[in-house]
């Protein structure tokens, strides 16, 4: 049976990561080995390990968690020789609003990441792996759980795999609910039976993470983008996108457009363009009014930044982030003050409470917008909400606050105009 | 404290996928699971997961605290979860939340009378592309209008 | 040698340890960065973010309280953007924290109220609602107001890296995140105010002081906790000759800030109504008040007249008054009465332990080593009950130094948290124990074994022969209970040259006259002489006082000056903190008596009576400015021959919340014990 697809993919699309979505039993290992399933983990037990991290290195692949980190680099940060065992953390936490995506590739093809997480464990001498997957996630826990049980039944798990000699173990691990537990070290602490508060860094999970090992984190995209590094090659995987920025990634675009979805592009895609062909445009030939490029942690774009192509530098350039992929698009009939409130009481709830900048500076700012949404606003207060946020930019201890501070700076300057509508709405009613 | 067969089962099978005298990682899991079967994360089952996971009962009770997910009163039979965050908020989410505490007639963690059915207010849960998205127990549901919502909750008063 | 790199700080150029904080380095150098969170001693947090730096060449603010100094550095703790960074903080910090500094406990001594003060964050931006919280009690001695918490982990700290308790936590998230006591709504733990001292505001205040005054109307006074032989400084605040609290403000003496229940709090059984404030007469069943002048005229009349007629005495010292009293007391028994029939209730076996150290120097451990070496071995004692300082040390020096801890115990122990090795053995079979542990405490730089009184006798030479046999440095402490149990050993209130021992006395059928100073040998026994004058000095009406025949009402350890000796033979010096009304110095009791008995002993002050002891007891000759600063002078009582005394070694049985008689007329202390927290043990 083909698997009902959430949306309908677009024929604009360059499906590398996505191409067995839809397939029949696309999640089934039969599918995935009928369509070049393990021929990357075949390649790579053949490579010697500077050989893989070489080849991940040349692909140009990013991190697709948020941060865009050269996933090369990282893996080489793994020490070669450790005395104590290493492993392997896959961030499945999903939490960055906007972003929908590492969903579908566990959903559809769960062997993908799992050929990734492998060619990891071989890359770095690691043999356990730990697939942290957000509470709010039950059924794909179950369902991973049923791949990794299928690929434990066929040799793709467990002790010699494949008669290589290689042994990896791959366990589920819930979480309950929490942001926070999305940031890497957090997430660490969160796996060892504890409150989700990062840790200081250094030591880097490179060098002592999941307890006190050495230990490697990627997203769930990351890993399912390596298998088709290794099997044509880093130069190939690269050559899709701009440089330093290899690839396609999954983009989950939401908001005021005809087709929401998520949808695979090479990176450096024209943002203009995938609004407009791949999601269908905005409805109504309603006017673009802002766009959050990379989930709501990404400063706001206003409509006349939006010509620029995605990648994570080009972004970087005009003062925001491609982040998790998860771009919120909004037309001209959008209230910034909501939209502003609404940011923030997700940071103010999700807020770890750790450092006092992040843990006072979302809660004032979130009372601030509330009253400010409910009719008592005042003139001062949106000079007041710009100075607040940046005495939180660059001072709490993780990068939820930055998270935090840089949209609603950029709200606040961007859209001051939906304030003052609202501050002259205010004074008509009075 | 003892849990079904099938969570027992999976709990001894847990507590050995941590390294060597890490049995404390298996807390979270652990808590969630048996909330689900359990129904609230009562100071009993604390103490349970505290010893069987090996750690002092205050390090469970610090982590209960923690996430958002884990409630120490039990909610409705079915717990509806609309998300209003921003993807779904564009696209009618605070609406549809807001006719689901007039239809329920509960507000944001509250049950109603009977106990059947509770409401949250929840942030994102991974559903963007498809909003305005709801989560009863662990099932989403997509693109969910007021209409819609109103026959998955009439759907669970009959299921009762 | 470390390596050093040169940094500059505010353009001062400084030379520090490469890898050292900067916050730390900045300190040294008379620098001050703030901070909440970051605790010296403690794990670092860097969660207040208030020690916020400018260095050159970065980017981003950096954290001064987890950045190591690095070669070349150039640091601003005082720039514009680092204050204005500050101020920003603190705003923060303001929009949760009440404003209620008049009746807040900390008012004065707050660290918050200070930082304000001095970045100028008075004037809040702030107009939204405060989150409201009503206050917790966690027990009888700790109170907790949410919404003044700061959220700057340092009692969450003290209590487990410090303690080794854990009893708090923070629970929920965010802007709600509070600290938590570990069963819920109380607390069951040490109850040793810790958390209170070292909270930067007031949102652990203590049972005992709160709301009942300021701290500048205090005076302090810093002396010797009266409760176990550790021998902790505690600043007494005194309002009005009362004592209102107990800590250790300025982190002085021996035990830094570290103090346990009793310490901190049980100072109030000076106050209770139940003090003797008179001489008292026994008149058939009851006792009737007298005057100073017609008790001392009647006890030296008997006195004087039983020695005349070749009579005997038995004198029964005590384990908490000062080394003065003490020698005081035996030199009276001696030289003025004739007598050798002294001793005091002994509960650890001196003298075996210094005949067995006979002709070794630097055998006997302070309590500083006990933080410093590089293994400790705890044998036959609960030091978490009993000895919670030395605890406590065993423990910073684990944490700090990562030193090697071994137990050989009969029971579950605290230090079984830190041990490498725990060796549970019966009562009796310690030794057997300490040898399965020979191999690897071989291996040790150095030592110091810690043993309770269940050690005596043969036992106490087995271990001194088996330490010394491991061929590495050892010293070693043996646990006496009570304030100054060393120190009536050292003064000489034991049973020398063919004496009576307590338990002999008790049972003689012939005694003319009991005099007690400060004990209360019959709490559980009954005095066999039937025709003994009994002479009892006691600040309550105890077993013993109650069979007396005149009862003298005595001054506690808070209110009189003189020395005490620790469990490692540290002297150190009391301050009188408090007088109270009708009592009188058991020194100047027994100098009047003297007087009244025309004996010439000699002055009676503290000093003078001091003097005398530096020259005349053995190890005692300790330097004079270091005890008269308040610091703690090791004494040497060795190389003199004790030979065997009679009489029995006891322990004190006390355990972490009593001690003796004094404890027992503590409300705090049996507060404590009554409440459902009161049950900690371990
Ligand atoms: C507050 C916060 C939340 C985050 N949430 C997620 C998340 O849900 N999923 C994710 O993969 N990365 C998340 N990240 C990024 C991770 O910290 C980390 O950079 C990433 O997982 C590394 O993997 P990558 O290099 O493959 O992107 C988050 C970061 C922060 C600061
Ligand atoms: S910025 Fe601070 S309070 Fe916020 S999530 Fe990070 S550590 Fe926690
Ligand atoms: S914003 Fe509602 S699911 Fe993401």
């Amino acid at each position: 049976m083909p698997k009902k697809l959430y949306n309908e993919p677009s024929p604009l699309e360059t499906r590398i990561l996505s191409k067995r979505f839809g397939l029949d039993n696309s999640e089934s290992l039969a599918t995935y080995i009928a369509n070049d399933g393990f021929k990357a983990f075949r390649k790579a037990r053949e490579m010697k390990p500077e050989a893989i991290i070489e080849e991940v290195k040349t692909s140009a692949l990013r991190g697709r968690g948020g941060a865009g980190f050269p996933t090369g680099l990282k893996w080489s940060f793994v020490p070669r020789s450790s005395p104590k065992p290493k492993y392997i953390v896959i961030n499945a936490d999903e939490s960055e609003p906007g972003t929908c995506k590492d969903r579908l590739l566990m959903e559809y093809d769960p062997h993908q990441m799992i050929e990734g997480i492998l060619i990891a464990g071989l890359a770095l001498d690691a043999h356990k792996g730990y697939l942290y997957i957000r509470g709010e996630y039950r059924y794909l826990i179950d369902h991973m759980d049923r791949a990794i049980a299928e690929a434990y039944g066929q040799g793709y798990l467990g002790k010699n795999i494949l008669g290589t000699g290689f042994d990896f173990d791959l366990y589920t691990h819930s979480g309950a609910g929490a942001y926070e537990c999305g940031e890497e070290t957090a997430l660490l602490d969160s796996l060892e039976g504890k409150r989700g508060i990062p840790r200081m860094k250094p030591p880097f999970p490179a060098v002592a993470g999941a307890w006190a090992s050495p230990t490697l984190l990627n997203n769930v995209e990351t890993f399912s983008a390596i298998p088709a590094i290794i099997r044509d090659g880093g130069a190939a995987f690269a050559a899709l996108g701009t440089p330093k920025n290899g690839g396609t990634r999954l983009l989950c675009v939401s908001g005021h457009v005809n087709k929401p979805g998520v949808y695979e592009v090479p990176l450096g895609y024209p943002m203009l363009k995938f609004i407009e062909e791949i999601a269908g445009g905005i409805p109504g030939g309603r006017k673009l009014k802002a766009v959050i490029p990379g989930g709501s942690s990404c400063p706001i774009l206003k409509a006349d930044e939006c010509d620029i192509p995605m990648d994570y530098d080009s972004l970087a350039k005009i003062g925001s982030m491609l982040g998790s992929g998860g771009m919120v698009v909004m037309d001209e009939t959008t209230d910034m003050v909501k939209v502003a409130l609404r940011i923030m009481r997700f940071y103010a709830h999700e807020s770890c409470g750790w450092c006092i900048p992040c843990r006072e500076g979302t809660t004032w700012l979130r009372k601030i917008l509330q009253r400010f949404d409910d009719g008592g606003g005042r003139h001062e207060d949106v000079a007041l909400l710009g100075e607040l946020s940046k005495n939180m930019l660059g001072r709490t201890f993780c990068a939820l606050g930055d998270a935090a501070a840089m949209p609603t700076i950029s709200i606040v300057d961007k859209f001051a105009a939906d304030f003052e509508k609202r501050l002259a709405q205010q004074m008509v009613a009075v | 404290m003892n849990f079904s067969p099938q969570l027992e089962e999976k709990f001894a099978k847990m507590l050995t996928a941590y390294p060597e005298g890490r049995k404390r990682s298996a807390v979270v899991p652990m808590l969630i699971y048996a909330q689900d079967e359990v129904g609230a994360v009562t100071p009993e089952l604390i103490d349970e997961v505290a010893r069987r996971c090996e750690v002092p009962p205050l390090q469970v009770d610090e982590v209960v605290g923690y996430y958002s997910m884990l409630h120490r009163k039990p909610m409705g039979k079915y717990h509806v979860q609309v998300c209003t965050n921003i993807s779904c908020l564009l696209v009618g989410g605070m609406e549809l939340y807001e006719h689901a505490c007039k239809k329920l007639g509960i507000g944001h963690k509250e049950v109603t009378a009977d106990g059947q059915i509770s409401l949250e207010e929840v942030e994102c849960m991974g559903a963007c592309s498809w909003a305005p998205a709801v989560e009863i127990n662990y099932d989403f549901h997509h693109h969910v209008t007021p209409e819609k919502l109103d026959q998955l909750i009439d759907g669970l008063r009959k299921a009762q | 040698m470390a390596e050093t790199v040169n940094l500059t700080i505010n353009g001062q150029a400084i030379q520090a340890e490469k890898g050292a904080l900067l916050i730390e380095v900045a300190r040294q150098n008379g620098i001050e960065i703030p901070a909440f969170c970051y605790y010296e001693g403690l794990t670092l947090q860097a969660a207040c973010r208030m020690c916020l730096v400018e260095v050159e060449k970065t980017p981003k603010l950096q954290v001064g309280c987890t950045l190591p100094v690095a070669d070349g550095m150039v640091v601003h703790t005082e720039s514009d953007t680092v204050r204005s960074a500050r101020k920003g903080t603190l705003e923060f910090l303001l929009t949760n924290h009440p404003l209620d500094c008049p009746v807040c406990d900390k008012g004065g001594e707050c660290e918050l109220q200070d930082m304000v003060f001095r970045y100028g964050a008075g004037e809040s931006r702030f107009t939204e609602r405060k989150v409201h919280v009503d206050e917790q009690q966690w027990s009888p001695v700790v109170y907790f107001d949410a919404p003044r918490c700061i959220l700057c982990y340092r009692c969450v700290r003290v209590c487990n890296e410090g303690m080794g308790v854990g009893a708090l936590g923070v629970s929920n998230r965010g802007v709600i995140s509070e600290i938590v006591p570990n069963r819920h709504d109380y607390l069951e733990c040490d109850e040793c105010g810790a958390c209170i001292d070292i909270c930067p505001v007031g949102a652990l205040t203590s049972g005992s002081y709160r709301y009942q005054t300021r701290p500048w109307e205090m005076t302090h006074v810093g002396t010797i906790c009266t409760h176990c032989g550790d021998g902790c400084r505690t600043t007494l605040g005194v309002r009005d000759d009362k004592i209102m609290r107990g800590n250790n403000r300025d982190h002085s003496g021996i035990n830094g800030e570290f103090l346990c229940v009793k310490g901190r709090y049980a100072f109030d059984f000076v106050e209770h109504p139940e003090r003797l404030q008179s001489p008292m007469l026994r008149v058939g069943d009851t006792f009737e008040p007298i005057s100073w002048a017609k008790a001392f005229e009647t006890i030296a009349e008997t006195f004087t007249a039983v020695k005349a007629r070749g009579g005997k005495f038995g004198i029964i010292g005590s384990n908490h008054t000062t080394n003065e009293e003490n020698f005081f007391l035996q030199k009276f028994a001696r030289q003025g009465l004739g007598t050798k029939n002294i001793d005091h209730h002994r509960t650890g076996d001196l003298g075996t332990f210094f005949d067995a150290l006979s002709g070794k120097v630097d055998a006997l451990a302070t309590a500083g080593d006990l933080y410093t070496t590089k293994a400790v071995l705890v044998v036959g004692a609960d030091l978490a009950q009993q000895h919670p300082f030395l605890s406590y040390q065993a423990r910073a020096n684990f944490r700090h130094h990562a030193a090697h801890i071994y137990a050989v115990t009969a029971g579950p122990v605290r230090e079984d948290h830190q041990a490498v090795a725990s060796v549970r053995v019966a009562a009796g079979g310690e030794l057997g124990g300490v040898e399965s542990l020979r191999d690897k405490l071989k291996a040790e730089g150095d030592l110091v074994i810690v043993f309770g009184d269940g050690i005596q006798g043969e036992g106490v030479r087995k271990l001194v022969a088996f330490g010394d046999s491991l061929g590495i440095p050892v010293k070693y402490v043996c646990l006496v209970d009570y304030s100054n149990s060393r120190g009536a050993f050292d003064m000489g209130l034991i049973p020398r040259d063919g004496g009576m021992s307590v338990q002999q006395m008790l049972g003689a059928k012939d005694l003319d006259v009991l005099w007690v100073v400060g004990a209360n040998p019959l709490k559980n026994a009954t005095l066999a002489s039937p025709n003994a004058f009994v002479v009892v000095q006691d600040l309550f009406m105890t077993e013993t006082a109650r069979t007396a025949d005149i009862v003298l009402p005595a001054a506690s350890a808070y209110e009189k000056n003189g020395t005490v000796t620790n469990v490692c033979g540290e002297v150190q010096k009391l301050k009188q903190a408090v007088k109270v009304m009708g009592t009188k110095t058991d020194l100047e009791i027994m100098g009047s008596i003297a007087k009244e008995m025309k004996l010439n002993l000699g002055i009676w002050l503290p000093d003078k009576v001091f003097g005398e002891i530096r020259k005349t007891v053995q190890g005692y000759d300790v330097p004079l400015p270091v005890v008269d600063t308040g610091g703690a002078a090791p004494t040497m009582p060795l190389n003199g021959r004790v030979p065997a005394l009679p009489g029995a070694i006891q322990s004190a049985g006390d355990t972490l919340f009593t001690s003796g008689s004094m404890s027992r007329y503590s409300k705090i202390l049996n507060a404590v014990i009554e409440s459902p927290g009161g049950l900690y043990r371990r």
